[in-house]
């Protein structure tokens, strides 16, 4: 269909930033109030944009999210719909747990492999957990996609992706053929919030769920022992002290230096 | 047998709604009542959210859903800023609804589409210099003259009648008058689409309110005002029974917006009393302050209770007159109930105009007036029980 796209956009499940983070026992994020991650929202924009701009769906566009997690994570694939992703894929499986970014981008890029040609793969510029970033870049290479990367714009135009990746003192414009691997900023676009007509829309669209098995994954190259890092440990930080407070009444200026000192800042 | 969970899709939407009210609509909310001004870029944001075509089928341009969804997201608004939600309100259930219930097939067609996407806002006008409550002493005229309706007289407090986006509003107009089975004769009211712009209407300078400050209203003035014969919306004399069925339906949703500020005000003074301090301690730890705000808890749960009755019931295609009266009753009351507690627990800062308390202490006062007085809502009760 001409210069229709299917596009998989990369969404993960997080813990809201709202509420307080609790770390588990496993040294793992307890996850029971989680979210569509923000940043994941900006893909997604991305990717409907697209999508629209070539006569949506009934012009053969697609918009499939795609997220790797527990089965709670089916919930952010259920926002994905709800804000207009066409379908979602949910790669759930006991020996995903614990892994880390590059067993996360083993297992995604298994899953896009899975999926058939794709035209785009577009992710978030950091999850708002882990915050690594690694996954968009690490996915490239394991597909060998190229990759566009921290895109505060985008567009496809015939066969070619052309980015915009904003720098402290420059702004540098990229361009990769398709098929290719993007992940985009907050500042590529304004997400949309879901309408009653997506919420009632996306009860009737489809999630598949993929096992490890499905996507041709041994379990040992996934989880904690298919990860090249592991977490040593994991405290809460103590909260911050409450600072000095040192009043004029004439000498702040010497008790600011004894303060200082005392401190062996000087 | 009785439920009041919500169904997965309106929780989501409730949800969505709230999640917008914080972010887009609660930073702005402050300054646009502070500089009296209607919040545009809101508005065009709520359209593109679909909240104005909430009750509408998609053949016209709405989101597929009901009235109970369009409360729903009165409720989230109301809690932030009762401005905007007003403005919704009276653009769905009393702008666009009569269109959608009694309007031709070319009415529909011509308008719906814009009002459900809020591109446009339609004002309701029914309320007169001598005509509010006892609504039926309406004395704007309408009379046929080739093929045009030619409009005297005067409408007074119409929300949404004169923003850039305003286009048109419905009046009630006397077209003559009929004979009553006895004999005896009475105002013949009918119902009319007045469009924005048409020589001799005028929304004339808005008034200066003491809360809804970011809620467009102004008095009307109709001077020889010719519309086309075509503009009459609904049956000729049905104009006051339809209107008063507008209105039903409107308790409820009026009703939401209360609930949904007497719920801001119960979030707000428990966050407050717990950073609060006073004596030492915070005052959420002193039983006073605590009574206060379970109170005013009680009072927002039950508000909430009621209009999810009549909801319900209307939904359901049951009689909801009584129970959207009660519903209104209750949650105008426990808006400013809540309002006035709320800004006691706030204390002076609850007197600055910019405090979230303090706008709902100025702006819940008119939910015990506007669509139906306290003692309107109460003569209809009573007039339930036989009395
Ligand atoms: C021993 C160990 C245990 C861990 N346990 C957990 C745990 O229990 N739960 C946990 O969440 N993390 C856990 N982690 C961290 C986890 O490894 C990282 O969160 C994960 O690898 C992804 O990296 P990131 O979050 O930094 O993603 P980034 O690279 O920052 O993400 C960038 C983008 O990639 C995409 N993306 C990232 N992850 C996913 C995903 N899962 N599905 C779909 N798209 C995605 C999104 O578009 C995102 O915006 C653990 C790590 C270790 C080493
Ligand atoms: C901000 C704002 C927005 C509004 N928006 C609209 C709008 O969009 N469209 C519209 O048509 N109108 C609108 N109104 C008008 C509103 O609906 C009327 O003000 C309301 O219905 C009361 O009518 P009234 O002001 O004429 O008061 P009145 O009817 O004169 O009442 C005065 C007092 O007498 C009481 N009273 C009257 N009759 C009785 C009785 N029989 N027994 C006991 N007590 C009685 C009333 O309850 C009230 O306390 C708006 C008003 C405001 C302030």
């Amino acid at each position: 269909m001409g210069d229709s796209l299917k596009i998989v956009v990369l969404v993960k499940h997080v813990p809201d930033a709202q509420f307080d983070r609790h770390i588990g026992a496993e040294r793992t994020l307890d996850r029971s109030e989680s979210i569509l991650s923000e940043l994941d929202e900006y893909p997604l924009e991305a990717a409907l944009q697209l999508s629209e701009a070539r006569g949506g769906e009934k012009a053969g566009n697609e918009v499939i999210a795609l997220t790797m997690g527990g089965p709670d994570a089916a919930n952010a694939l259920k926002k994905a719909l709800q804000i207009g992703a066409g379908s979602g894929v949910h790669l759930t499986d006991e020996a995903l747990a614990g892994s880390d970014a590059a067993a996360t981008s083993l297992a995604l890029a298994a899953a896009i492999r899975h999926l058939g040609d794709v035209d785009l793969v577009i992710a978030g510029m950091a999850s708002t957990d882990g915050e690594t970033s690694l996954v968009p870049a690490q996915l490239a290479e394991r597909l060998g996609l190229p990759q566009l990367t921290f895109a505060s714009s985008l567009e496809v135009d015939g066969r070619t992706a052309r980015i915009q990746r904003d720098g402290d003192g420059h702004s540098e414009t990229v361009e990769a053929a398709l098929p290719a691997v993007v992940s985009v900023t907050d500042q590529i676009n304004e997400p949309r919030y879901p309408n009653f007509k997506g919420i009632l829309a996306a009860k009737k669209k489809k999630i598949r769920t993929l096992s490890l098995a499905e996507i041709g994954v041994d379990a040992g190259q996934v989880g904690a022992a298919g990860s090249l890092t592991w977490v040593a440990s994991a405290e809460p930080r103590p909260a911050r002290t409450a600072g000095t407070v040192i009043t004029d009444e004439g000498d702040a200026g010497v008790k600011l230096v004894d303060f200082l000192a005392a401190q062996k800042l000087i | 047998m009785v439920d009041f969970q919500l169904a997965d899709e309106y929780r989501e939407l409730s949800d969505t709604v709230r999640e917008f009210a914080d972010e887009v609509v609660a930073p702005v909310s402050a300054k646009h009542d502070e500089e009296h001004s209607f919040p545009y870029e809101v508005i065009a944001q709520m359209g593109e959210m679909g909240l104005f075509g909430l009750p509408f089928p998609e053949e016209h341009g709405g989101m597929g859903g009901d009235f109970f969804a369009l409360a729903l997201a009165l409720e989230q608004l109301g809690r932030v800023d009762q401005s905007v939600a007003i403005t919704l309100e009276a653009a769905v259930s009393l702008g666009a609804m009569p269109i959608y219930r009694f309007g031709t097939d070319e009415q529909k067609e011509r308008w719906l589409p814009v009002l459900a996407a809020g591109k446009a806002l339609a004002g309701f006008g029914l309320t007169e210099p001598e005509a509010g409550s006892d609504a039926g002493g309406t004395k704007t005229t309408a009379r046929l003259d080739s093929g045009h309706w030619v409009v005297n007289g005067s409408k007074e407090f119409i929300t949404n009648s004169g923003t850039d986006i305003t286009a048109f509003v419905t009046i009630t107009a006397v077209t003559g008058t009929e004979k009553r089975p006895d004999g005896t004769e009475r105002k013949e009211i009918s119902t009319i689409i007045v469009p924005r712009g048409t020589p001799g209407f005028r929304a004339e300078k808005a008034y200066s309110k003491v809360g809804w400050n970011a809620s467009d209203t102004h008095p009307l003035s109709f001077k020889d005002a010719r519309v086309p014969e075509e503009n009459l919306l609904g049956t000729r004399g049905r104009g006051y029974a339809n209107f008063l069925s507008v209105l039903d339906e409107g308790r409820i949703a009026i009703a939401a917006l209360g609930t949904g500020a007497a719920q801001g005000c119960v979030d707000l003074s428990v966050k407050y009393a717990k950073e609060r301090r006073a004596f030492g301690s915070a005052i959420g730890t002193y039983q006073g302050i605590q009574f206060k705000i379970a109170r005013m808890q009680a009072r927002a749960h039950t508000a909430r209770l009621a209009y999810y009755d009549a909801a319900a019931r209307m939904l359901a295609g049951k009689p909801f007159k009584t129970q959207a009266a009660i519903a209104k009753l209750v949650a105008g009351e426990a808006a400013m109930d809540n309002a006035r507690d709320a800004t006691q627990v706030f204390g002076g800062y609850g007197f600055i105009n910019e405090s979230t308390v303090a706008r709902h202490y100025r702006d819940s006062k008119i939910l015990e007036i506007g669509e139906g007085t306290t003692e309107v809502q109460l003569m209809l009760i009573a007039r339930e029980l036989g009395l």
